[in-house]
């Protein structure tokens, strides 16, 4: 059963814009993106939305819907009271390029900042040996499709200043992989601490609500960081630091 | 337009397209001193590779130390009904484990042995458990990893920058003319060789696993540019796309889950495979499901469940089951995991699909069946390359990944395409460096094509008005499933040139509304150029070919007929700009690969048993 639906959609560039609204038809089964989709075919041809495997395995569907950050293409429409108008907005911790698209390429520049992994030696055999329990964790880190979701709500990369000091959730994940691998054989924890701001999160963990990946970014990658960083510079400290953050 | 005044990028080295093939070119190249710039239609790290899910094919022989190049090669040949170019399958199961280990010291986490080596999966048509992968997300693996590899390489990535056609100084490759997304301004990046990974043309179709991005311009840009298309008949339709709800309708299933022990059943409840296990296949197909049972328990001797026999084989016993009226509510078959598996197995071994059924579906994929049914998902066919070097009959012009044809020959195995990309990717990268080197002369395109480029590039804005593009797109994939489709017949496939033909006359006046900028539209009515070459080389080769092969079928040819197995249906563009298709005669295969593909099993694995066991006392001494 189909039925009419309200949308507001953000249209605009760097130089300004507005909502725009489109009536459309909405069929069961159907996810956001789907619906931008038809409005694109039928009203807006130029409606600009960037997107690429309309499965959640991409990340480049995100957006604001309704004020939630979201990947569109894993929102479905039943989520949504009947007769509720639906509003589409572009994520706003980044620059506008046109309707739903951002510019993203900061999260780029942080990434080339990121040392590569650094194998150590393969063993006698000439194979490289890792237990799958030494990698599960390193495993869920590298499920991040790099949506940006978390580092949209990341209150310190809103912020004005933010981005100058602090990664980012993304990233300091990112980092955290490479930390935990079992064969990285490279120090990192100086560059997390001063270079990538790794003490500017508060641990709101707002950035695990968003992740579509259901990644636990807070607990299982910054916390930990930041314990590292504190066993090599503040060890007396470290007791504290538990008490505060409640973690083990 | 003053060409002068176009913005002018040079590199050594241009790849279009930044999957696994591009991404294993560009680092080639550039771990070989060229300046390489690599564009790509979207951003970094989301081109299609990222959606591979079961994983990648090489003989490690880490899950089953019987495991051997000679029998993926075998199996990849048999896979391909023997119409694979021999020399790339060889290549390509002999290079295979030496690229996924180098994946590993790049930073790949895969899925551990108990030894703490990479693990690997049973997949369809493959021998052994050949398949390194990390749960259902091997492609985001692959493609994260050659991405931050990459990224220090020094490497040059254009993102958001779409190339448009291919540029030449007489009969050599001098450049690309291409245009950044978000501005719509043009680009003109020149250099002496381009090398293609641009991947499938899936969207001609509409029920497919493919994105947006698979538009097929690396085929029609190089078949514009004088190279030609091969096997491009060979469209594989993976069996198991999602049919429900209609918006999700082609998303892809990973055969994982049949390889993990999912088993399809019709709505009388029948496991009907069993009967549809092809007469070649018998010796090494479970004929019970008490056998099949065994098999999964990993029992000795017990030979594989019918499930796992090759993609076409599947896709076509589904179509059959719906035809015959005994197809799951939505027109598919059931996709049983639930029944087989403890909950926590299905959700550690194939967390995506668990994830995707449960979002998209609300279907919860431990307690009940998915429905499922055929979509179209690969080309095998694409750019005609040589073997070892990936070159196309034009100088400069290299072609990788899905978009070139030979590896995988009538129908793909799972997990031989991740691994293609990085075999092949890799040798790409080789033979552009060669080719620059061996050409140090300069090359400069000519100033009335690229003129002429992106005059045709801002027609559909300029014009007063037109059809939407979106109509067009629309109108080609209606046709396309219903006349090229998984069963083809000879009026369906006139029926459906003729379409093409008409589309491709109004395509040439559709408008694009809005500006430039960031412009989907627009973007749209660009890519219905390559679209549509794409689907008029289908529909002729598939026209030409009088056999039913691996992924190919035709109703009114039923059954592989000797006599073409010695053929290639190879496509160029002809002097006046029309479509020629030819038969092609093969050349002679090499005498020891030919009697390793028709070797019997047991006597093949007997005798890499005894090479084995000969190199083991060398290293012994
Ligand atoms: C859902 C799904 C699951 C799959 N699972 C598996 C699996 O488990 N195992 C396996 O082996 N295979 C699998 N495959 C197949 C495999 O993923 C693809 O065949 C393979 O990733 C193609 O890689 P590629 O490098 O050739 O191209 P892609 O990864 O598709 O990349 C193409 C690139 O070309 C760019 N491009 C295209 N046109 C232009 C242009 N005009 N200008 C600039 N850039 C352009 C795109 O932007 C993109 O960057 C799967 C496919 C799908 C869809
Ligand atoms: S937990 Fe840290 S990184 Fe995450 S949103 Fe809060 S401040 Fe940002
Ligand atoms: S960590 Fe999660 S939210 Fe952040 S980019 Fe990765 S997938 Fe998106
Ligand atoms: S389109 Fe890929 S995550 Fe939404």
């Amino acid at each position: 059963m189909s039925e009419q639906r309200t949308f507001r959609v953000w249209r605009g560039d760097k130089d300004g814009g507005e909502f725009a609204t489109y009536e459309t038809k909405v069929d069961p089964g159907m996810v956001v993106l789907d619906v931008i989709h038809r409005i694109q075919a039928e009203q807006a041809n130029d409606l600009a939305v960037r997107w690429n495997c309309k499965a959640g395995k991409c990340g480049s569907c995100s957006m604001e819907i309704n004020g939630k950050p979201r990947l569109s293409c894993m929102t479905r429409m039943n989520v949504f009271a009947p007769g509720e108008t639906i509003t589409l907005q572009p994520v706003k911790t980044f620059p506008l390029i046109r309707d739903l698209v951002t510019d993203v390429s900061w999260n780029y520049e942080q990434n080339q900042r990121v040392r590569p992994f650094k194998p150590k030696p393969r063993g006698a055999d000439g194979k490289m040996r890792m237990y799958q329990e030494d990698v599960d964790r390193v495993q869920e880190f590298r499920k991040c499709i790099e949506c940006y979701l978390c580092q949209n709500v990341c209150h310190v990369l809103r912020d004005r200043d933010g981005k100058a000091a602090f990664t980012g959730p993304r990233f300091l994940l990112r980092l955290a992989s490479l930390e935990m691998h079992p064969l990285d054989d490279d120090d990192r924890i100086p560059e997390i601490k001063d270079e990538f701001g790794s003490g500017m999160c508060n641990i709101t963990k707002c950035c695990t609500d968003v992740c579509p990946e259901h990644i636990k970014i807070t607990d299982n990658a910054i916390i930990p960081l930041k314990e590292r960083v504190v066993d090599r510079y503040y060890d007396p400290l470290k007791k504290l630091f538990r008490v505060f953050t409640g973690s083990k | 337009m003053d060409v002068n005044e176009i913005q002018t990028i040079e590199h050594d080295v241009v790849v279009i397209g930044a999957g696994g093939a591009g991404l294993r070119a560009a680092i080639e190249c550039s771990a070989q001193g060229m300046n390489t710039g690599l564009i790509m239609k979207s951003l970094l790290g989301k081109a299609h590779t990222v959606m591979a899910e079961g994983g990648m094919a090489a003989a490690l022989g880490n899950a089953d130390s019987r495991d051997h190049w000679k029998i993926h090669f075998r199996d990849t040949m048999r896979g391909g009904k023997f119409l694979n170019v021999w020399r790339m399958a060889e290549l390509h199961a002999r290079e295979a484990p030496d690229r996924v280990n180098e994946l590993e010291e790049w930073g790949a986490v895969f899925d551990r042995t108990k030894d703490g080596l990479i693990n690997q999966r049973n997949f369809g048509g493959h021998r052994y458990p050949r398949l390194a992968h990390v749960g259902d997300r091997t492609g985001l693996e692959l493609i994260r990893t050659l991405q931050d590899h990459g990224i220090h390489q020094g490497i040059h990535t254009h993102m958001e920058c779409t190339a448009l056609e291919l540029l030449k100084d007489g009969d050599k490759i001098a450049g690309v003319a291409a245009y950044w997304r978000d501005t719509g301004r043009f680009v003109l990046l020149k250099c002496k060789a381009v090398i293609l990974a641009t991947g499938g043309a899936g969207k001609a179709w509409r029920v497919t696993s493919n994105s947006w991005e698979y538009t097929g311009d690396g085929l029609a840009m190089a078949y514009d540019a004088g190279a030609e298309l091969m096997d491009v008949e060979f469209t594989q339709f993976h069996p198991t796309g999602m049919v429900w709800p209609l918006s999700v309708r082609g998303i892809l299933v990973t055969e994982g889950v049949r390889g993990d022990g999912g088993i399809l059943k019709n709505s009388e409840g029948k496991r009907f495979m069993f009967d549809y296990i092809p007469e070649r296949f018998a010796p090494e197909t479970a004929d019970s499901e008490e056998e099949a049972a065994r098999w999964l328990e990993g029992a000795e001797g017990a030979r594989r469940p019918p499930e796992l026999l090759t993609r076409d084989v599947v896709a076509r016993a589904i179509t059959a089951e719906v035809k015959a009226g005994r197809g799951s509510p939505h027109g598919g078959a059931f996709l049983d995991i639930a029944s087989r598996r403890p909950a926590e197995f299905i959700k550690r071994k194939l967390p995506s699909m668990y994830h995707q059924f449960m979002e998209l579906a609300e279907v919860d994929i431990t307690k009940e069946p998915m429905e499922v049914g055929p979509t179209l998902h690969y080309f095998m066919g694409g750019i005609r390359v040589d073997a070892e070097s990936q070159q196309t009959r034009v100088p400069g012009l290299f072609a990788c990944g899905e978009c070139a044809a030979g590896l995988h020959g009538a129908n793909r195995l799972g997990g031989n395409s991740l691994s293609d990309l990085i075999v092949f990717g890799q040798r790409a990268g080789m033979g552009a460096t060669e080719y620059v080197r061996a050409n140090p002369g300069s090359v400069a395109p000519d100033h009335d094509a690229v003129k002429e480029a992106f005059r045709r590039a801002t027609a559909p804005l300029n014009r007063e008005s037109g059809e939407s593009p979106y109509a067009l797109h629309d109108e080609l994939q209606d046709t396309m499933g219903a006349n090229v489709g998984i069963v083809r017949v000879e009026e369906e496939l006139k029926k459906g040139i003729d379409d093409v033909a008409a589309i491709q006359k109004r395509a040439e006046t559709v408008k694009a509304h809005g500006s430039s900028q960031y412009n989907p539209g627009w973007n749209q009515a660009l890519s219905l150029r390559s679209l549509l070459v794409s689907a008029e080389a289908v529909a002729r080769a598939a026209l030409m070919r009088q056999e039913s092969r691996g992924a190919h079928t035709r109703l009114d040819y039923e059954g592989e007929r000797d006599e073409w197995l010695d053929y290639n249906v190879v496509i160029r563009k002809s002097k006046d700009g029309s479509m020629d298709v030819e038969k092609v005669k093969r050349p002679e295969p090499d005498a020891e690969l030919k009697r390793i593909a028709l070797s019997e099993l047991e006597p093949l694995e007997e005798e890499v048993t005894a090479e084995r066991a000969k190199t083991r006392e060398v290293a012994d001494v």
